[in-house]
């Protein structure tokens, strides 16, 4: 399996987030949500963003996507789609970037769809909301197209019904024909098959892979299932209270790892492989709380190796550096030969980092 | 199929290895069937379980596996005794207990107890941790040598919770740490089976793993049996001894964890086991793709129930139900007509639209 480099077409990443900070001001303190997190997506490519619950990962995408309220959200940094700056840009312009030239599809299709009206009504509507010369016939086409598409049968009859009446994996579906209805250019999809049962998933996941041949759009996949990450992402991100700890390709994550977060996520997880009688290994403790991170790395409490380097890792905070391979980014004070070493001794060996 | 390395006594990898042989729990005929209103006035049945069989030895853990809607969790509920079954029978070691009333259920729930999927809805959050533990004692009138307040702490000691926490309320905890408190209320009064509904899969996977490691040490240190409930194949892979497949109220497949996993023979099995994405794997590997979603309860297929979306389905499969027998020279018992042979990996090819 081998993947070739995507095509660059002489315009560079279309999304670029740079030093992105995402803060929210709560009676309880300030909450640093995202804390200076970089990263990019190609056309046809597909970044997946891994992490447990309140590492960020979310409220990454909202941010791409300008769905944070001003009033209570603070967002600096730097986020670029096709070329265009959307932070400090003004709603009404944003709004016309949205649904247009990005889209998301969110984890809870039911949720997510209004119930009162039909399925078929709401995705013409977006279509309508960015081609307002287009008739109502001509929505209504279209809407039915994208159901089709999306592999919903008899999309003529589905398009008049209402969201109780699809099954779970038919709603997923109807999101993302809406999603897709204006061919954006950047689709993020905020886990959107947890909800789903595993065949379910399987033909979603199956899909999304089919439409991005079809329209080369750059897709961001927000998960906690690193399997799902490693069936459908060709660069991964790994975040953890609300910082990138390790990025790079799927290759280089998933089978090469080299932040102690990662190995630990990695030989938690139970495989369908392997030997099923040898127990996990787990992280210690709990993830941190966003309004009171642990200073220096915010993995230390929980790391098996913060010790190895003195104080450093309770007192500064790491930078996302490369390691060994080009484009292998990890935020990780260990020394490099240290780190080769705990790799080759512990953690090869061990889980599923074979 | 012996043990790999030496490393691991049988009782714990559950090689049919003879034991004592007479089960635990034993269920035959189960059936829940849920009257609803249906769409014109008429009245009309969700046949949620429709007739399960299996065994539960002593020390045992069997996994009960399936999607959304194919009638685990209500089987669950009907172990317990929460739901009442409609027809069929649950025997609870020896005893009969399909049937029995309020007042006989109550001793007979010390043996069984149950552990909730959702660790925040399954905790009084008016209570102390103390007191949600100490209920289970107290609502059977037990008073434990050296008083309740010590046997609840070492409950939670024994759960990995500090004892010292006797007296926080459960909205001070972390979703793992939750579910430690229901494991220690499931074990307050020493059962010997807890049905465990889906206990790992609201929690983060770092988290997951503790718990999963958890339950695992008391299974084996206090022997206790499982009927474990979960939707995640690979989670049951690392905790049960035996795993039951389940689709559409019926259990399609049942056997040793090594049969299920190595040499699946039924159709249902061997897809549900090809569409978990797995870290091991990088890129779409192979993955039997199953059509269209799980028909309603309403109205099931008639015959075997997935022949709707089995691709080796005959005319034969509509007309007549398969009986769950061993096939095939299979250890496990497979509702098959047709079933697959041979190990896992060799079918992965076959891909159905």
């Amino acid at each position: 399996m081998v993947k070739l480099p995507a095509s660059r077409s002489g315009e560079g990443p279309y999304l670029r987030v740079k030093d992105l900070r995402v803060r929210f001001d709560t009676e309880d303190g300030v909450v640093r949500a995202v804390d200076g997190v970089s990263f990019s997506v190609e056309r046809g490519r597909t970044l997946g963003i891994v992490g447990e619950s309140g590492s960020g990962k979310s409220v990454t995408s909202l941010a791409i996507l300008g769905l944070h309220n001003a009033k209570r959200a603070t967002i600096s940094g730097e986020i670029s789609v096709g070329g265009r700056q959307l932070v400090g840009l003004p709603e009404e312009e944003v709004r016309r970037l949205r649904g247009r030239d990005m889209a998301m599809i969110f984890q809870d299709p039911l949720s997510a769809l209004h119930p009162y009206y039909t399925v078929g009504r709401q995705i013409a509507e977006a279509y309508r909301v960015h081609h307002p010369r287009a008739g109502r016939r001509e929505a209504r086409g279209r809407a039915v197209e994208m159901l089709g598409r999306v592999g919903i049968p008899q999309p003529g009859k589905r398009f008049d019904q209402y969201p109780h009446e699809f099954s779970g994996g038919m709603r997923q579906r109807a999101m993302i024909a809406m999603a897709l209805v204006n061919d954006p250019d950047l689709l993020i999809a905020d886990e959107p098959t947890t909800a789903l049962d595993v065949t379910v998933q399987a033909q979603i996941l199956d899909l999304l892979e089919d439409l991005q041949q079809e329209f080369q759009s750059a897709i961001i996949l927000i998960t906690h299932d690193l399997g799902v990450v490693s069936q459908v992402a060709d660069d991964v991100l790994v975040m953890y209270g609300g910082r990138a700890v390790e990025h790079g390709s799927v290759e280089q994550v998933l089978r090469r790892p080299q932040h102690p977060y990662t190995w630990g996520l990695l030989s938690s997880v139970p495989s369908l492989h392997g030997d099923a009688d040898a127990d996990l290994v787990p992280i210690k403790g709990n993830p941190p709380s966003l309004i009171n991170l642990p200073s220096g790395c915010a993995f230390h409490p929980r790391c098996r190796y913060a010790d190895r380097n003195g104080d450093r890792s309770r007192t500064d905070v790491p930078e996302l550096r490369q390691v060994v391979e080009r484009g292998h980014l990890v935020a990780c004070h260990l020394p490099e030969a240290a780190r080769q070493r705990i790799y080759r001794d512990e953690i090869a060996q061990v889980g599923v980092a074979r | 199929m012996s043990t790999v390395n030496g490393r691991l006594p049988a009782a714990i990898v559950g090689e049919p290895e003879p034991r004592a042989p007479e089960a635990l729990l034993r269920v035959r005929g189960l059936t829940k069937h849920f009257p609803v209103r249906g769409a014109l006035g008429g009245r009309a049945l969700v046949r949620a379980v429709d007739g399960l069989d299996f065994d539960v030895r002593p020390g045992e853990t069997l996994g009960l596996v399936g999607e959304s809607g194919c009638g685990k969790t209500t089987t669950g509920r009907m172990l317990v005794r929460l739901l009442d079954s409609t027809s069929g029978s649950i025997e609870f070691a020896g005893r009969d207990i399909t049937h029995a009333r309020r007042g006989e259920l109550r001793p007979l729930r010390q043996d069984l107890q149950i552990i909730f999927q959702d660790p925040y809805a399954s905790l009084n959050p008016r209570h102390t941790v103390g007191r949600i533990v100490a209920m289970p004692l107290q609502v059977n009138g037990i008073n434990p040598p050296g008083g309740t307040k010590k046997r609840v702490q070492e409950l939670l000691e024994l759960v990995g919770l500090n004892p010292e926490h006797y007296n926080r309320y459960p909205h001070e905890f972390s979703g793992g740490q939750r579910q430690r408190i229901g494991i220690a209320r499931a074990l307050a009064l020493r059962p010997k089976l807890i049905v465990a509904d889906e206990p790992v899969s609201a929690l983060d996977v770092s988290i997951q793993a503790q718990v999963i490691n958890l339950l695992r040490d008391l299974q084996r240190d206090l022997d206790l049996a499982f009927v474990f409930i979960a939707h995640d194949l690979a989670v049951v892979r690392h905790f049960c001894h035996r795993v039951a497949v389940m689709y559409l109220g019926k259990i399609v497949e049942i056997g040793d964890r090594n049969d299920i996993y190595q040499h699946p023979q039924h159709p249902y099995t061997r897809a549900l086991l090809s569409a978990i994405p797995d870290v091991t794997t990088l890129g779409p590997a192979g993955r039997i793709r199953l059509a269209g979603d799980v028909p309603t309860p309403l109205n099931p297929p008639s015959g075997c129930r997935f022949r709707t979306r089995c691709w080796k389905a005959q005319d034969h499969c509509a007309t007549e139900e398969p009986a769950l027998i061993t096939r095939d020279g299979g250890t496990q018992l497979t509702a098959c007509h047709y079933p697959e042979r041979g190990a896992l990996s060799e079918t992965k090819a076959a891909a159905v639209g």
